[in-house]
């Protein structure tokens, strides 16, 4: 401990000698309240962070309710971040500290979050955890669950009980948020703390409503980097992947939605972030439509039950996408020129009141063909207005109103990229991907801009249109995908089972 | 393998034969993030480098009036146009504390500087902008120093500042009514280059080259990055 303070900056302000003179007085008792506790409890922080006025630090420091963690040692030549456990050379910088006057290297890949410095220490509460209470009777929800939903809703539960892992591989619009309510009540009534975790931030934005409403009396909080006040404290934590970083062993349950998203599942610093936030024992349920290959390869290794839930909540089939061949696409994209086939295709639809959503694989593209798309869709009549139609992307600014208006209605066609591609419902639209031949479009990414169609009940069909100017491999595979899940679909309803894989 | 300090792509190198005699100097940033930057051309003040049709903008007509017609700093001259990317840029660096980032603007930094700079006296003295102590701590490093610092070794520290509020966070009023912040450590009789990272009303400068002109120095000009 008497190294640790020698190095630390904060040294300077408090010696080592002079500590024990704070022990003498008794006040430990006054500044220990439930509201600090709380705050602390599973966190692992800066020393800014800990906003702490410098003598309550030193008392608490004294008692040893604190640990504290180098925040970057270095091992055989490489640095290491202890926060976000970066190992990159690249991805450290150097700087000439003006507090201890030497040259520090500090780590840049988490700077968001708060620079931290080779002097600088990552503070863990070790002493009196908070305890959250246990609430009976917690859910408020009067909806009911299909039969498949009931049998991996039993999973989830008795997955919390028993702290254990599963993955529910449900098809798009299988009701995946609902399945959950069940298995968040055990836990609350249990006194646990729960994290859903989601690596899009859109995903985070659209669960929290939808958990507020059935848990009205549960502390819920939204943790991503739109949300103003970054406190941690809450029992039920909502939040992006990236912001469990400041968690140490802190969550029961930690639920991971939509794990096979990007950039999750390319991220390994991300996926040790989730496994440190969560306790030595505790529940892990991943949630995903597509999961990948090899990550069902490790979960079969590690023998982690996989529940299987092919059927949408409503029993309705997945829509089948069509793929439609458009001779040179990219080029006439480029060069701003309407597509006749798929003017063809929208005035053939049979439900033309339908909202259609085009996802496209740049930004760029999305931008300089606008106008074409705007005009052609004005010429046959599907939009009255030229603000009918708007275009969306991950660095607009007018991003969650555009959402909020053609979820209202007020937009007719929405214009995208992958940034929609998953959790988020619209109720009636159909779906078009203008270039669906771009390596952008993965399997999962397909099959999962198919599943935003006919996820209503009072709409369960909708179309899927695959424009493409040569078949990908990634398309087919989508395709066969989801014909081996409708199949499955119809297996299941005839013998009404669901299968344990 | 090099890596743009801003967006962390690879940045490859192109293999000419020219590389093979002569070694490529090392390359900070993608050509996309360069290219995000605009760099202040065509028509701008001349005394201030701010984007205008005149010779001589409505600030620095301002500062005439204000002085008297003897405006303490002698010119400015920026770099770039305060543009979103930039403003994304410098809060990274500045603000959340990335120095690293700053080693993205070194090679402008000094050619601007060879260019406009080069027929000066010897002798004059390059000194940057500094921060008081209380926000040296906070920050860990002055911003104008790192960039003093691409231009030579010998920087001299002979301003010291007392704590105010940040300048980002007052109004242009607040700002101009603003008390000279700064204190001089020792008299110099020779022409000061002031540096420091954004020039946006030129308060800041313009105490600091008040200061000087009353100890004696003759010429004061400021070398900035960005003219907001």
């Amino acid at each position: 401990m008497k190294h640790v303070m020698k190095t630390s900056p904060y040294g300077k302000l408090g010696r080592v000698e002079t500590l024990s003179q704070f022990t003498q007085f008794p006040k430990i008792e006054k500044l220990l309240n439930p509201t600090l506790q709380q705050f602390f409890t599973g966190k692992l922080l800066r020393k800014e962070e800990l906003s702490l006025e410098e003598q309550s630090f030193q008392i608490l420091w004294n008692n040893g309710y604190f640990k504290t963690h180098p925040a970057i040692t270095k091992n055989k030549g490489t640095y290491m971040c202890h926060r976000c456990h970066n190992r990159k050379n690249h991805l450290f910088g150097v700087i000439p500290c003006q507090r201890c006057h030497k040259t520090h290297v500090y780590c840049r890949n988490c700077i968001m979050m708060g620079r931290m410095l080779q002097c600088d220490f990552l503070y863990e509460w070790i002493k009196s955890p908070y305890e959250w209470p246990k609430m009976k009777e917690s859910l408020k929800w009067d909806g009911t669950l299909s039969h498949a939903q009931q049998y991996a809703a039993k999973e989830i539960v008795s997955a919390v009980e028993n702290n254990e892992q599963r993955l529910i591989w449900a098809v798009t619009g299988a009701g995946k948020t609902e399945m959950l309510f069940l298995g968040l009540e055990r836990a609350f009534a249990q006194g646990k703390r729960v994290c859903l975790a989601s690596p899009r931030m859109d995903v985070v934005k659209e669960l929290i409503p939808r958990f507020t409403r059935v848990f009205p009396h549960v502390e819920i909080e939204a943790l991503h980097s739109d949300a103003t006040n970054k406190r941690g404290v809450a029992q039920f934590i909502i939040s992006t992947t990236h912001q469990l970083l400041r968690f140490k062993e802190a969550f029961d349950v930690v639920i991971i939605d939509e794990v096979d998203a990007f950039p999750y599942y390319l991220d390994p610093l991300l996926q040790f972030a989730t496994k440190r936030a969560k306790k030595q024992h505790a529940a892990m349920i991943y949630l995903t439509a597509t999961p990948r290959k090899d990550f069902l390869r490790t979960l079969r290794k590690e023998k982690v039950p996989i529940i299987f839930v092919p059927v949408r909540y409503h029993l309705q089939p997945l829509p089948m996408p069509t793929m439609l061949y458009v001779h040179r696409l990219t080029e006439k994209i480029k060069m701003n020129q309407p597509i006749k086939q798929v003017e063809q295709w929208l005035q053939k639809r049979k439900k033309q009141e339908r909202q259609v959503l085009i996802f496209m694989p740049s930004i760029q593209q999305l931008k300089d063909y606008k106008e074409t798309v705007c005009q052609s869709f004005l010429h046959l009549h599907i939009i009255k207005y030229h603000d009918q139609l708007d275009t969306v992307y991950a660095d607009d600014d007018m991003r969650d109103k555009k959402i909020e208006r053609f979820r209202n209605k007020e937009l007719k066609v929405l214009m995208t990229t992958t940034i929609l591609e998953r959790g988020v419902t619209f109720p009636s639209v159909d779906v078009i991907i203008l270039g669906a031949s771009n390596h952008i479009f993965d399997v999962a990414a397909l099959v999962q801009i198919a599943g935003r169609a006919g996820r209503s009940k009072d709409d369960p069909q909708g179309h899927v249109l695959y424009v493409h100017d040569g078949l990908t491999n990634a398309m087919l595979e989508a395709k066969n995908m989801i014909r081996m899940m409708n199949q499955k679909r119809k297996n299941m309803l005839k013998n009404n089972v669901v299968k344990k894989i | 393998m090099n890596y743009c300090l801003y967006c962390g792509e690879k940045i490859s190198k192109t293999i000419s034969w020219g590389t093979l005699f002569v070694l490529e100097a090392d390359k900070y940033s993608c050509e996309k993030c360069v290219q995000a930057f605009q760099e202040i051309k065509g028509e701008y003040c001349r005394r201030c480098y701010k984007r205008c049709e005149q010779e001589c903008c409505d600030d620095c007509y301002k500062w005439k009036v204000i002085y008297d017609g003897n405006d303490p700093l002698h010119k400015n001259i920026s770099i770039y146009h305060y543009n979103d990317k930039m403003k994304d840029v410098i809060s990274k660096w500045k603000y959340r504390g990335d120095y690293a980032l700053g080693d993205i603007f070194k090679q402008k930094f000094q050619t601007v500087f060879q260019e406009n700079f080069s027929q000066i006296n010897k002798n004059t003295l390059i000194v940057p902008i500094p921060l008081s102590e209380k926000r040296l701590h906070e920050r860990n490093f002055n911003q104008a120093a790192q960039l003093a610092s691409f231009l030579t070794t010998n920087i001299s520290p002979i301003l010291e500042r007392t704590h105010t509020e940040k300048q980002s966070k007052k109004s242009r009023k607040e700002r101009l009514m603003s008390k000279n912040p700064f204190l001089l450590r020792e008299k110099v009789q020779s022409d000061v280059i002031l540096i420091d990272d954004i020039y946006t009303t030129g308060q800041t400068v313009r105490h600091a080259a008040s200061l000087l002109k009353q100890n004696g120095c003759t010429n004061i000009y400021a070398f900035t990055l960005v003219r907001g």
